[in-house]
């Protein structure tokens, strides 16, 4: 009895610091967790809240408290302001998807090529990073003074009696069909995407190519069918993420691009700085718009990328 | 072949990659470099130095470089508790808890700026350095967190508890385990945190409302100018502290570096 009774009460104690010491345990996860969280929560929460609020027509500054779609139906509907969205809408989407798959090929192409020697050149890899932190909007700069008609490219030119006078060199920058943009875009998200290639062929087993090229797979065969499925998926990922990234951004193309046509997020710019505080409305409703095609794109991405890695 | 098919590609990769920062050479340290100059007919410092002297270059410059660091240091305090946790617990909502950090770094900033600018307006933040740097953490935040969480999962804690066993105190634990195991990984963080801030333009025009005059601010209504000499110079002054981080971080930065860091590209 008194044993089985001992026995209990150590049995007892023992859950009883086990419940203590989950409980203590969750306690330290909320209160590590909580300052990063509260922080983003409070910042981009209230950021979505007044943005949404907003573009469903509530501005008290202007004594406007009713909430109506209607911002929504301008845009999407007929009218002027539906006009310019849809012409940004086309125009974004074709500036984002010529970007998003140029950059993807040159990336593979510069795997295929070259991912052997890149994955263990230490300066091929500071190369790449280094591409990757220019900001963008410096490297926006660049190129326009190299691209325009009288800039470097055009003096080579020049040089090597390709062209006689500034007028003959195409219109690279600030051109109607975003060519200046597209090439930013290339350009700075090419190095990107070859990394991601990179980091996933070094964390796989390098004995595929191996095993192929010992059962007599010629080195297109190795690519075709060995390379390409590997890094498919994470390069479709990280496709994604360039895509979500460009069809949102806004100093390329306000260095690069025209007033006509404008991109997405030139255009909600302009409409929440245009003087008629009307217009907010409709240049917040283009934002969400844009910020739900682009959390879409991400997530599909961001899911992809997760299945790639496990 | 395969050996100079290499070298043409390092080289045309290389030239791409410093014609920007030749560009701004070219242009920032001549006069009179019109079409069809190549090359500078007179070369001269004077632009640069003047530039260089400017009173709103140096305020602008200054103003980066205070909310750079303020950010980042901020967003370490508050990002390594929860990085630890993220990298080293198992819990539940783990996923959960990246999703909410990971979105705010996709939503483009025309949004988060232009949803936050009322906001701000009404609580006196608008036009303020501490506006700015606030609304820097939205990306510099999860970017720091992302970072610092994927160390601790490669971290091994048994370090510590043996230094623990053997009578160190939790201070002594941080200063002389915790910290020189983690070191190069809170660098990486720390470093690009400031390169985030460092390159913000929308959020701090949104936020900044042309009062908050940061280098980017400075730059972008330099091109709109249109004056190509005074764009060359501000941006090589802009990219300068990039390249100098870089070069410092060299030795730490691999390839799965990549992962971790929506924050600088995306």
């Amino acid at each position: 009895m008194a044993k089985e009774g001992i026995a209990g009460q150590i049995r007892s104690g023992a859950t009883a610091a086990a419940t203590h010491q989950r409980w203590w345990q969750r306690l330290v996860i909320a209160l590590t967790l909580a300052p990063a969280l509260g922080l983003i929560a409070v910042l981009f929460g209230t950021s979505v809240v007044y943005g949404v609020a907003q573009s469903l027509g509530y501005l008290p500054f202007l004594g406007q408290r009713t909430l109506t779609l209607s911002a929504y139906r301008n845009i999407l509907g007929g009218g002027n302001v539906a006009h310019d969205f849809w012409i940004s809408f086309g125009f974004s989407l074709w500036v984002c998807s010529a970007a998003t798959l140029l950059a993807g090929a040159g990336a593979l192409l510069v795997v295929m090529l070259f991912g052997d020697r890149l994955g263990g050149a230490t300066r091929g890899l500071m190369i790449l990073n280094i591409n990757l932190s220019f900001p963008h909007l410096v490297w926006a700069i660049g190129l326009s003074l190299l691209l325009v008609q009288s800039g470097l490219l055009a003096r080579v030119a020049t040089a090597l009696h390709l062209i006689g006078m500034p007028a003959d060199f195409p219109v690279l920058v600030r051109d109607r069909y975003g060519i200046g943009i597209i090439l930013d875009y290339i350009t700075k998200e090419t190095p990107f995407l070859v990394l991601i290639l990179l980091s996933i062929l070094r964390s796989q087993p390098h004995a595929f190519g191996v095993v192929a090229q010992n059962l007599g797979a010629t080195r297109w065969q190795r690519l075709r069918y060995v390379t390409l499925p590997l890094v498919l998926p994470g390069l479709s990922a990280g496709a994604l993420l360039v895509f979500a990234y460009v069809f949102g951004a806004y100093e390329v193309p306000a260095v690069l691009g025209v007033q006509f046509p404008r991109m997405l997020s030139v255009l909600a710019l302009e409409f929440f700085a245009n003087p008629d505080l009307h217009s907010r409305a409709e240049g917040m409703a283009i934002s969400v718009i844009m910020a739900l095609v682009v959390l879409v794109v991400a997530l599909l991405g961001r899911i992809l990328s997760n299945r790639s890695a496990s | 072949m395969r050996r100079f098919v290499w070298n043409i590609f390092l080289v045309l990769a290389g030239l791409l990659l410093f014609a920007p920062v030749v560009i701004f050479g070219l242009y920032g340290f001549s006069t009179r470099y019109f079409y069809p100059q190549l090359i500078p007919s007179y070369w001269s410092a004077t632009a640069f130095l003047r530039q260089l002297t400017d009173v709103r270059t140096r305020q602008a410059l200054i103003l980066s470089l205070e909310i750079g660091t303020v950010v980042s240091c901020l967003s370490l305090l508050v990002g390594y508790p929860a990085a630890r946790t993220l990298g080293m617990r198992p819990f539940r909502g783990k996923s959960v808890v990246y999703m909410l950090l990971f979105v705010p770094t996709v939503v483009p900033p025309v949004a988060t700026g232009i949803g936050l600018n009322i906001l701000f307006l009404r609580t006196g933040l608008a036009g303020t350095v501490l506006g700015v740097a606030l609304v820097h953490l939205i990306p510099v935040l999860p970017y720091v967190v992302f970072t610092l969480s994927s160390v601790f999962a490669r971290y091994d804690p048994h370090y510590e508890y043996q230094a623990l066993v053997l009578g160190a105190s939790r201070v002594q634990v941080f200063w002389t385990v915790t910290l020189p195991l983690i070191f190069p990984g809170i660098v990486v963080a720390t470093l690009f945190a400031f390169l985030i801030s460092w390159s913000q333009y929308l959020l701090t025009f949104l936020i900044g409302g042309g009062q908050v005059l940061t280098l980017p601010i400075l730059l972008f209504s330099t091109v709109a100018g249109g004056n190509p000499q005074a764009t060359a110079v501000l941006s090589l002054i802009f990219v300068t502290p990039v390249v100098v981080i870089l070069i410092a971080t060299s030795r730490y930065l691999a390839t799965d570096r990549v992962h971790g860091e929506s924050g600088i590209t995306l």
